[in-house]
């Protein structure tokens, strides 16, 4: 089994929850994560002063599927996410050790 | 029988004010004329002239009453209710001839006072708004403080120290007021300058006396120890704002200012915001700025956590101010209440108008921190002359109070002086130039002049930055009136009232 983690653009959320779910994905956890990469951050203004946020705003779903569906799930995020600008995020593939299903003790590919 | 009754009372009074008018044709010296009217009072005539005509007030309710006795019966639910409001008329003993007036007069005061009121919640809204989310029950905590307290202490000692009748111009304790319906419910009260029972006199200014307290809370926010607050809130309101009021608004010595025309401050642009921001500006010198706003000589912002909840609150202030400035007609004056309504509002709004412009054109973006200080930078600066300007006027003096407060609170952060919800210069710096703008402004026909103004302002503005040094300075040297770094830090609500004012994964959550 595999987790997909991708870093996306909060507003691209719900393409990128549509695509996955055209190719049978059946669940995800989005968390509201802050964070930078080559794009950094901007300057704002509170009451006449400047100053920078570094930490731009982002979510972070995080997808666990069978090894097989690792590389088309991957796929579908960058397509859905993709704006061509600096800041569209990245995905991460990280293998995963095991997998249980609280209610049913299920485990393994049986439990996604 | 009674015609007749009315009709001799009527030749007596006639005859009470021929005798009147022919002591003025006499020419006569003074101190004749004033034996005259002296002895007229004493007079039986001038007293029977007087008792006719509070009998013509009296007529239209007595002729219904005995009408529904004959028509429905002495026992009737309709005489009762007839002889009912003929009792209260009655009560009003000779000003029965001005009840209609009085009891509008008297409805609206406590609608403003209510209105007042609310101004509160606005504080409470705009400062937990301005500041970060983990001081919010502290701030909270604290406006309800100063509304309790204010009010106690406004009744106990604040109400007969604000107006003590005759004193030195200066200074004179009162004691703690009692049944103010006592010989103080009718329209004798205070004539239509004063339209309102004693109760409704106090209720309303007792409203205002809490607002001092509150400015200084912004100000101080999210770092002053709770207790020393308390005990200096408690004295603000309690001595300080009524003593420095009297001057004013009690008969004091600012009154002799202006060669006599008095000291102008229609509703407390000096007494009450100047006299608020300055206390503000003394506390904050003394407590310092907050934890990581100025390092390394740059200005780092601290953000307030709920832009919302600022702007409901300054929405809610500008419907109170309706009532600060509104109510203190002091009568439903038509005329006056619908200027100071109208200069009230177009004050505050061209007040947005002047602080966004501002805002955009020099600090690149059009700050809404900044918009919401300039609606009441201009409410502060029309507070002292609502009932004394031109439209024009009420929008020039917004609109130059919208732009003084965005340069002033950019000002106070490049000298320091940390003041997370921009009080100093919303109710400070445009208390003053409220103040100051009269001169200018003024188009009725008493005649204030600049210095006069000037003198005014300083002394109000001195005495509660005086005030606040010492006291301050007193809690300060002994118990502390600053939170630990690590209080500061962590947060006020935690540290203070072991609270939270947002709380997440606690036990009660889904």
């Amino acid at each position: 089994m595999k987790l997909v983690k991708a870093v996306i653009k909060p507003f691209k959320l719900e393409e990128v929850k549509e695509a996955l779910a055209d190719i049978g994905i059946e669940g995800m956890t989005v968390t509201e994560v802050k964070g930078f990469g080559r794009q950094k951050g901007h300057t704002e203004i509170y009451r006449g002063s400047e100053y920078t946020v570094d930490f731009l705003p982002k979510v972070m779903v995080e997808i666990v599927v069978d090894d097989a569906d690792a590389e088309k799930t991957t796929e579908a995020i960058v397509k859905a996410a993709k704006t061509g600008k600096i800041g569209d995020g990245k995905v991460f593939v990280i293998p995963v050790e095991s997998a249980t299903r609280i209610r049913t003790d299920e485990t393994g590919s049986e439990a996604l | 029988m009674k015609i007749k009754k009315y009709l001799l009372a009527l030749l007596l009074s006639s005859s009470a004010f021929l005798m009147a008018g022919s002591l003025g044709a006499q020419e006569a010296p003074v101190e004749d004329v004033v034996e005259a009217i002296e002895e007229a009072v004493v007079d039986p005539a001038a007293e029977a002239a007087l008792v006719a005509a509070t009998e013509i007030s009296l007529a239209p309710a007595k002729a219904t009453v005995a009408a529904m006795e004959a028509k429905y019966g002495a026992d009737s639910d309709e005489a009762g209710y007839a002889q009912g409001y003929l009792d209260i008329l009655e009560g009003q003993g000779e000003w029965a001839f001005a009840f209609d007036f009085f009891t509008v007069s008297m409805l609206w005061t406590v609608i403003a006072a209510a209105l007042v009121f609310i101004m509160h919640l606005g504080f409470a809204t705009l400062e937990a708004g301005l500041t970060q989310s983990k001081n919010t029950v502290n701030i909270l905590f604290k406006n309800v403080f100063i509304i309790s307290i204010g009010l106690v202490t406004y009744a106990v000692i604040g109400f007969n120290t604000h107006y003590p009748g005759d004193f030195n111009g200066w200074i004179s304790f009162g004691s703690m007021i009692g049944d103010l319906n006592d010989g103080a419910n009718t329209f004798g009260y205070g004539g239509a300058g004063l339209a309102m029972t004693g109760f409704g006199d106090f209720i309303f200014q007792a409203m205002f006396a809490a607002t001092a307290a509150t400015i200084v809370s912004g100000a101080v926010a999210e770092r002053v120890k709770l207790g020393s607050f308390m005990i200096f809130a408690t004295l603000l309101v309690g001595i300080a704002y009524p003593v420095v009021g009297s001057w004013h608004w009690g008969g004091g010595w600012l009154g002799g200012l202006s060669d006599g025309a008095g000291f102008k401050d229609f509703a407390g642009s000096a007494v009450v915001h100047a006299f608020g921001g300055f206390a503000a500006l003394a506390c904050v010198i003394l407590l310092g700025p907050r934890a990581g706003k100025y390092v390394d000589g740059k200005i780092r912002p601290i953000l307030g956590h709920s832009m919302p909840l600022a702007t409901i609150g300054v929405f809610l202030l500008f419907l109170g101010w309706f009532g600060f400035n509104g109510g203190s007609v002091l009568s439903a004056d038509p005329s006056g209440i619908g200027l100071v309504f109208t200069t009230t509002a177009l004050a505050a709004a061209a007040g947005a108008l002047g602080a966004i412009l501002v805002s955009w054109v020099f600090l690149k973006k059009p700050d809404l921190s900044m918009a919401l200080n300039g609606i009441l930078a201009g409410l502060v600066g029309i507070t002292s002359c609502a009932d004394i300007v031109s439209v024009m006027g009420s929008l020039v003096v917004g609109l130059i109070a919208g732009v003084i407060v965005v340069f002033s609170i950019i000002f106070f952060d490049k000298i320091k002086i940390d003041d997370p919800v921009g009080a100093i210069s919303v109710h400070g710096i445009c208390g003053v130039f409220g103040i100051l703008v009269i001169p200018f402004v003024n188009i009725s026909d008493d005649k204030f002049t600049f210095i006069g103004q000037l003198t005014g302002v300083l002394a109000v503005a001195a005495a509660a930055f005086i005030f606040s040094i010492i006291v301050f300075g007193i809690l300060k040297v002994t118990i502390g009136i600053r939170v630990s770094p690590e209080e500061e830090a962590e947060g006020l609500d935690i540290g203070e009232h072991g609270q939270e004012a947002y709380p997440d994964f606690s036990s009660s959550s889904r």
